[in-house]
């Protein structure tokens, strides 16, 4: 079976008709004022999923997750949790903790009272009270910090301390609003995968709020691209990587050449697609357009080669041009090439030898190809 | 050479207020001190020894020997003062936790106004102070007196059949010191509730606390800073406060702020009312010293 991506999964409660959804967001619109945050949004979420709300600041993701934690009443709509409607139910009631982007830690307390604050609250007894805070530590590795106050901690350390506060509780639902974004690169890359691994052996359902393609990627099973107050596509990360609904998601989520032309006819499933100006593509994946349509075809860097000689005939799409920019990442190089319309095509090589033959420069000559099923056709 | 004129500056600028503390606050705290300690005479000026350079070195000593503690002893024997010294400091107490009462909900308010309004807010704190205080205080006269203004809007109401006497009362003490310190409680307070993140108040609601006790296990707690500052800068004054008491507390209010002006006025004996000044300054003082202490070593423990 063809597959997106690399990736097997094997939880996917999503494609399952029987499953029931553990968080609804049904028809949720909220206003500020004048403003509209969010849009009749509504959206599924099943039980020990990671969750994340992908979308550039102000799209309306902190609010629904602030609506979720009960800091924010909804206007219209409704929010169901395990069956119940959340509406008139305070923050302090919800069986759902957050883990707030500014970490927010006591300052006056201790990592340890910090811990224990949420605990104290539902009257745990004392000695099950430092149990659980021992625990916590223990997961996230703070146990020699435990009588430190907020302030006496490096960055990695409070952002460990509010994560370990907020799952104190064991929630049914943890909200997590950016919770890496106060991180170095190095850290938040190492801290993603210490996140999934907790939320896998915790069992529980994370949803996470970012602005970072790349943190959602990693760490999620699902993702909803939100903009302007509306969902625009909720799908896995290979899903939204390489079948994107629309522009917007593909252009949002990596790097994309977007080629518009119109659809002139199919033949044998491949589309054929025409930008006006001398260049024909094939496309495998052509979705529901019709001929006459005005489409726009969309291919990742990486699946263009660049050669320098003309491509033999297995890469059906080819295009002759010059060599206008060339990055060098290290792991793979970036060549931006002005082809002879004038249109500038990017395209990525892995460099998997250390040692190439082919060497291209600036103002070379050069071709680019692609295979039919490697790009997407899309009709918005 | 050139670094050598930066030092020299550097080490002006931390002259200069100890400078300006040594001139306006330590010399004439040494002179009060120094007459405290001089005998009573009927002349210009009303004490005696009165140093001179003219006397010589020798003549210096004689003088010195003439100093004395007979002052100080006197406090102690007549009850009046220590009976006046209680009640200052048990009035400007009650004052005090009024003010951080009535202080406390306007500056909470104030930090959570929108940012826009602030300023505004913080403009009207400070607009008493645009009017002379004296003339304030004068005013609550004509708003407490039996036929004051006051009086004439509850019986028009039908509240009260005759006039409450609140003029000439302790009552009417706690007014006018609440009124006119009540800005210098709530600007700390502020300051202090201002900078505090409003999510730590969200965090602990999330994790099951309800907005009351958040107050008091979050807030309130963040906000002390602010509320020492400002019950110090209540306390201290009111303990002094002169004007209010003799024009809102009658001839019976006994503060030592009103014993020390009939001690100096009307007695004419400048000793006696220099010892009471001197020790209301270590009664202000010690105290205050000994918290400061008490506070930097629970600050030095957290670091």
């Amino acid at each position: 079976m063809k597959s997106l991506g690399s990736i097997r999964r094997s939880f996917a409660p999503w494609a399952d008709a029987s499953a029931k959804p553990y968080i609804s967001f049904d028809n949720i619109t909220k206003k500020f004022g004048d403003f509209t945050a969010v849009d009749s949004l509504s959206l599924d979420i099943y039980e020990r999923e990671f969750f994340a709300l992908l979308g550039a600041s102000g799209c309306g993701k902190s609010t629904l997750l602030r609506m979720l934690a009960g800091f924010e009443a909804p206007t219209s709509g409704r929010i169901l949790l395990d069956g119940q409607d959340l509406a008139g139910i305070p923050p302090y009631r919800r069986p759902v903790n957050m883990m707030f982007q500014s970490y927010a830690l006591f300052p006056h307390m201790s990592v340890e009272q910090n811990i224990a604050f949420g605990l104290k609250q539902d009257g745990m007894a004392k000695a099950d009270i430092e149990k659980r805070v021992g625990e916590m530590l223990k997961l996230v590795k703070l146990e020699q910090f435990a009588k430190r106050k907020p302030h006496q901690l490096s960055g990695g350390q409070r952002q460990r301390v509010a994560l370990a506060r907020s799952v104190a509780k064991r929630p049914k639902v943890l909200l997590l609003d950016e919770p890496l974004g106060a991180l170095d690169k190095k850290l938040r890359e190492e801290t993603q995968f210490e996140l999934v691994d907790l939320q896998y052996d915790l069992g529980l359902t994370f949803i996470v709020v970012t602005h970072d393609q790349e943190e959602a990627m990693t760490m999620a099973d699902r993702i909803a691209i939100l903009d302007k107050g509306e969902v625009v596509q909720v799908a896995t990360p290979a899903e939204i990587y390489e079948a994107p609904g629309s522009r917007f998601v593909a252009d949002f989520v990596g790097t994309v050449n977007l080629i518009e032309g119109e659809l002139k006819g199919r033949e044998n499933g491949v589309a054929r697609i025409e930008d006006g100006q001398g260049l024909t593509i094939l496309a495998e994946d052509a979705g529901d357009a019709a001929p006459g349509n005005r489409v726009w075809f969309a291919i990742r860097p990486e699946k263009i080669k660049v050669s320098a000689a003309k491509p033999d005939k297995t890469d059906s799409n080819a295009a002759e041009g010059e060599i206008y920019d060339i990055a060098y990442l290290g792991d793979m190089t970036i060549f931006h090439i002005r082809l002879d319309d004038g249109r500038i095509v990017k395209a990525s090589t892995m460099n998997s030898a250390r040692v190439s033959q082919e060497l291209l420069t600036w103002h070379d000559r050069a071709w680019i190809s692609f295979r039919p099923d490697s790009g997407v056709v899309l009709t918005r | 050479m050139k670094r050598l004129a930066t030092a020299v500056a550097s080490r002006l600028v931390i002259l200069i207020p100890y400078l300006w503390l040594l001139v306006f606050f330590l010399i004439p705290f040494l002179i009060v001190f120094k007459i405290s300690l001089s005998g009573t005479v009927i002349a210009m000026p009303p004490y005696t020894p009165v140093f001179s350079f003219s006397d010589g070195v020798s003549g210096f000593f004689a003088n010195l020997a003439q100093l004395g503690i007979d002052n100080y002893l006197w406090l102690t024997e007549d009850a009046l003062y220590v009976n006046a010294y209680i009640s200052s400091i048990v009035i400007a107490a009650v004052s005090t936790a009024i003010t951080l009462l009535v202080g406390f909900p306007i500056a909470y308010g104030m930090a959570r106004a929108p940012a826009a309004l602030r300023p505004t807010l913080l403009m009207l704190v400070i607009l008493p102070f645009w009017t002379s205080f004296l003339i304030r205080v004068y005013a609550w006269i004509g708003i407490l007196k039996p036929e004051g203004l006051l009086n004439q809007f509850l019986l028009w109401l039908g509240m009260i059949d005759e006039p409450l006497i609140i003029l000439n009362t302790h009552t009417a003490i706690f007014i006018g010191i609440v009124y006119s310190y009540l800005p210098f409680m709530v600007l700390p307070l502020y300051a202090s509730l201002e900078k505090m993140d409003y999510s730590l108040i969200e965090a602990a609601q999330d994790l099951g606390c309800p907005p009351i006790a958040a107050f008091w296990k979050i807030t309130f707690p963040l906000a002390i800073p602010g509320v020492v500052a400002g019950c110090l800068l209540v306390f201290i004054p009111a303990v002094g406060e002169f004007v209010i008491p003799d024009l809102l507390g009658g001839s019976r209010t006994l503060m030592i702020g009103k014993t020390l002006w009939s001690e100096f006025f009307n007695n004419r004996d400048w000793p006696v009312s220099s010892a009471v000044a001197v020790v209301l300054l270590l009664i202000l003082v010690v105290p205050i010293m000994y918290f400061q202490q008490v506070q930097a070593r629970t600050q030095e423990q957290d670091r």
